[in-house]
């Protein structure tokens, strides 16, 4: 891709960018989130048109006016939220294109034939190629996209932060999948805030930094440090900021919880100025508990205590009147109210601060206190006025956390506070729970990212099949303790 | 420029309509014509306000009309029972009947919201479902006769004066005035209230609106009593106009009220939409049928140029808001 540039509006989002990948290599693309990745990436992959320069696949231009042309020509690109016909099987999902293989009638059993290869090719020997997309796992869904992409012969495939939603098996075996297609001389551009795994698998970076090209590196001669300054622009001394937290009493107390089949007999307790993280594979049921303590799940049995007393809340709006706050795992469907404003966001309380008599809103007063909450967690954005939905990540989290944190609530829930944010942002969420708990919240962590349990967390629990298997705390708290636990092996 | 243009698509197509109704008739500009359209455009005004705030909450209500039916039944049938004279003759009895109307309306759009709300049930099937209850209460109150207001009961007056009268001096048609400050003081919930941002933020994203601890289900149950009180105040004013209360008032009524919330740019997603924008819609609804009557198009084909100009509105919408990004 030569001297690309983009702009929407007056923002400039990649301005003459040149980018450069071989066939047999996996080239990881990083940079902060607003860097310009996706960008580029969906400007190659066709969604969008390039106000400036070309693209060159195999030393021919290409002239892609929709995503469809640049299929055609074999650009792929696997995004996190996968194109997927819930409702079809496995099998209709990757030859959806062509049902019928070049006749208008399907040929069901050529169909079946055709995906179970495609299938057991990529090493998936469990899958049937009739089982509804809407049966599979994340990670399976993943792969049958890989298939999808395949099966078009694809030259270029574009992953983007695919392990966000893997467990640590479910990406081992991705891995190997790459590894696999790079042998097969496809080109892999890995898209990833994750660096452990682009030092992993990756053979060359290229970082991206405010819509222009920083360099392109080669992972052997680089470290981790050097990378994340390249991204960042500036030093980065500690990925997780020092806390001065005093811990004192017990604020939650969770006794023989139950609920549905997804969380067994859990106990456990968080103190206030606690961090307590909760680890455990995807699908553990740490989300599960979480919901349950906080109403928003049904809990069939199992007392909370809160502050010493017990507390019923079956429905989120009790849990809030008690004292609790979630930050929820998903925060583009559950967190954020995309199409209204950062004021609206941040103002969604139960009880409105500023409201007067009769219910009229004192907009001017909302407005100046968005802007402070707007300073104080530093979430870029020129006003309180923009939509949610054009804020990066990392900002729309601070967004969805704001409310939590000027309000008065003793314990606060963040499920995945990080997942999917990048690096300058994430020290500002830690810095935000550093805070929270030297002002006596209990915060309660779950994470899939162990470093980050690791740095964060005064003590972490581990989760099992619904089940806490583990309560470390002090030097024991380290990948290989915590991975152990959540998996069921002795380390 | 086009941008503003788009932007403001709504308004831009009034205003368009509104001069080439003036080129093409000569009767349309006049103060008479104006007046008398706005007074029938006055039930649709009302209605797709409480339309409005329900599809606010990516809900429908498809009762709209049968309610209104009833709520104009209803104020016929309590007029005509009042005493010839005394206390309940004049206007306290008539304000009485009239607020039972609207109680009425509330009532039904209450079950209706507490289906939706409480019950987790779809809103197209709830109101469906409500908009036949509603017709069929309405025909076994009136035995599928019209109720006519009687004539010597001052009561009936001033229900004739309401319809037919206007404000002294400007002749501003009362239920115009009425369609005013109900647009006003909704203006001002919706965009100054926290009533009106919930319900906005009911429609955009349920979920978190939930998880925030807000009671999602309150604003999703009180839209429908809203909807329901606005469209029996809707029938009370046709009864107004005409004089009588009949069981097949109405009919589409909520059909018009969805396309003038559509054409002034609410999503049926929720979430999106304007007092303002939806006031516009109605009067592009209202225009397009006055200058084709005007014109002596014949009613058939005025039906097939409304869709159309229908379509227009919205594929023009549809453009406006996506400025760049294809998918």
């Amino acid at each position: 891709m030569r001297s690309i540039t983009k702009h929407f509006g007056g923002v400039h989002a990649l301005t003459d960018v040149s980018f450069r990948a071989e066939g047999g290599e996996v080239h990881a693309l990083v940079g902060e989130n607003g860097a310009g990745k996706s960008t580029l990436m969906k400007i190659l992959s066709g969604a969008y048109t390039p106000d400036k320069g070309e693209i060159y696949l195999d030393g021919e231009k290409l002239e892609l006016s929709n995503t469809q042309a640049a299929r055609d020509r074999g650009i792929a690109v696997i995004y996190q939220e996968f194109s997927l016909a819930k409702h079809l099987t496995v099998a209709e999902n990757i030859y959806l294109d062509d049902l019928g293989f070049g006749s208008s009638v399907i040929n069901w059993r050529k169909l079946k034939k055709s995906a179970e290869q495609q299938i057991r090719s990529l090493g998936l020997t469990e899958l049937d190629a009739y089982t509804l997309v809407s049966e599979l796992s994340v990670a399976q869904q993943q792969i049958v996209e890989i298939c999808k992409a395949l099966r078009r012969k694809a030259k270029v495939i574009v992953f983007d932060e695919p392990t966000a939603v893997l467990t640590d098996r479910e990406t081992a075996r991705l891995f190997e999948l790459i590894a696999r297609l790079k042998q097969d001389g496809v080109c892999i551009i890995y898209i990833s805030h994750r660096l452990a795994e682009v030092f992993e698998i990756c053979d060359c970076a290229t970082v991206m930094k405010d819509g222009r090209l920083v360099d392109t590196v080669d992972l052997q001669e680089v470290s981790q440090g050097q990378l994340v300054q390249l991204m960042v622009g500036r030093e980065l001394k500690d990925l997780f900021p020092k806390r001065h937290a005093a811990i004192g009493e017990v604020v939650l107390d969770v006794k023989n919880l139950n609920a549905g089949d997804r969380v067994h007999d859990v106990s456990f307790q968080v103190k206030a100025g606690e961090v307590l993280g909760f680890c455990g594979l995807v699908g553990a049921g740490r989300t599960e508990i979480m919901r349950a303590i906080f109403g928003a799940d049904k809990r069939d049995s199992g007392a909370i205590l809160l502050r010493g007393k017990q507390v019923d809340n079956r429905s989120p709006v009790q849990a809030v009147r008690t004292g609790i706050g979630m930050l929820p795992e998903d925060r583009k469907q559950q967190g954020v109210l995309l199409d209204l404003s950062v004021r609206v966001n941040a103002m969604m309380k139960p009880k409105n601060p500023f409201q007067r008599f009769g219910g009229w809103l004192d907009q001017r007063r909302e407005i100046d206190q968005t802007n402070q909450v707007i300073r104080t967690l530093r979430i870029k954005v020129e006003d309180s006025e923009v939509a949610a939905s054009s804020l990066s990540g990392g900002n729309q989290q601070k967004v969805a956390v704001a409310k939590w944190v000027f309000s008065d609530c003793n314990v606060l829930i963040c499920d995945e506070p990080t997942r999917g944010v990048d690096i300058g942002a994430k020290i500002e969420i830690y810095q935000i729970i550093n805070q929270l708990a030297e002002r006596g919240v209990a915060v309660v962590v779950v994470s899939s990212e162990l470093p980050e349990l690791v740095g964060l967390c005064d003590r972490v629990v581990v989760v099992r099949d619904g089940r806490l298997v583990g309560d470390v705390s002090g030097q024991d708290i380290n990948e290989q303790t915590l991975i152990g636990l959540a998996v069921g092996v002795r380390v | 420029m086009l941008k503003i243009l788009l932007r403001n698509n709504s308004l831009v197509i009034l205003v368009a309509l509104f001069v080439v109704s003036a080129l093409l008739s000569n009767a349309f500009l006049s103060v008479g014509n104006i007046y008398n359209l706005l007074r029938q455009l006055s039930p649709l005004f009302l209605a797709s306000i409480g339309m409005l705030l329900v599809i606010n909450t990516a809900g429908i209500d498809l009762s709209v009309g049968s309610i209104a039916a009833a709520g104009g039944l209803l104020v016929a049938i309590l007029v005509s029972m009042m005493p010839p004279a005394g206390a309940m003759a004049g206007p306290i009895g008539l304000l009485g009947a009239i607020f039972l109307s609207i109680a009425l309306g509330a009532v039904l759009g209450a079950v209706s919201g507490a289906l939706v709300a409480f019950s987790e049930l779809a809103p197209f099937i709830v109101t469906l479902a409500m908009m036949t209850i509603a017709r069929g209460m309405t025909f076994m109150m009136s035995n599928g006769q019209p109720t006519r207001l009687p004539y010597d009961l001052e009561a009936s007056d001033l229900m004739d004066q309401f319809g037919s009268g206007g404000v002294p001096f400007l002749g501003l048609p009362w239920p115009v005035v009425l369609s005013i400050l109900v647009a006003l003081a909704f203006y001002f919930i919706m965009g100054y209230t926290t009533f009106g941002r919930m319900v906005i933020a009911t429609g955009s994203n349920e979920t978190a609106v939930r998880l925030a601890g807000i009671s999602e289900k309150r604003y999703k149950f009180l839209v429908y009593v809203i909807s329901g009180a606005l469209a029996g105040l809707a029938g009370v004013v046709s009864t107004a106009r005409t004089g009588v209360g009949t069981p097949i008032t109405g009919v589409g009524l909520e059909l018009d009220a969805i396309a003038a919330c559509v054409i002034g740019g609410a999503l049926l997603s929720g979430g999106k939409g304007t007092i303002v924008n939806t006031v516009i819609g109605v009067l592009v609804l209202g225009l397009i049928g006055n200058v084709m009557n005007l014109l002596s198009v014949p009613v058939y084909p005025q039906q097939i140029i409304k869709g159309l100009i229908i379509i227009f509105a919205v594929l023009l919408q549809r453009f406006s808001n996506r400025p760049g990004a294809r998918t």
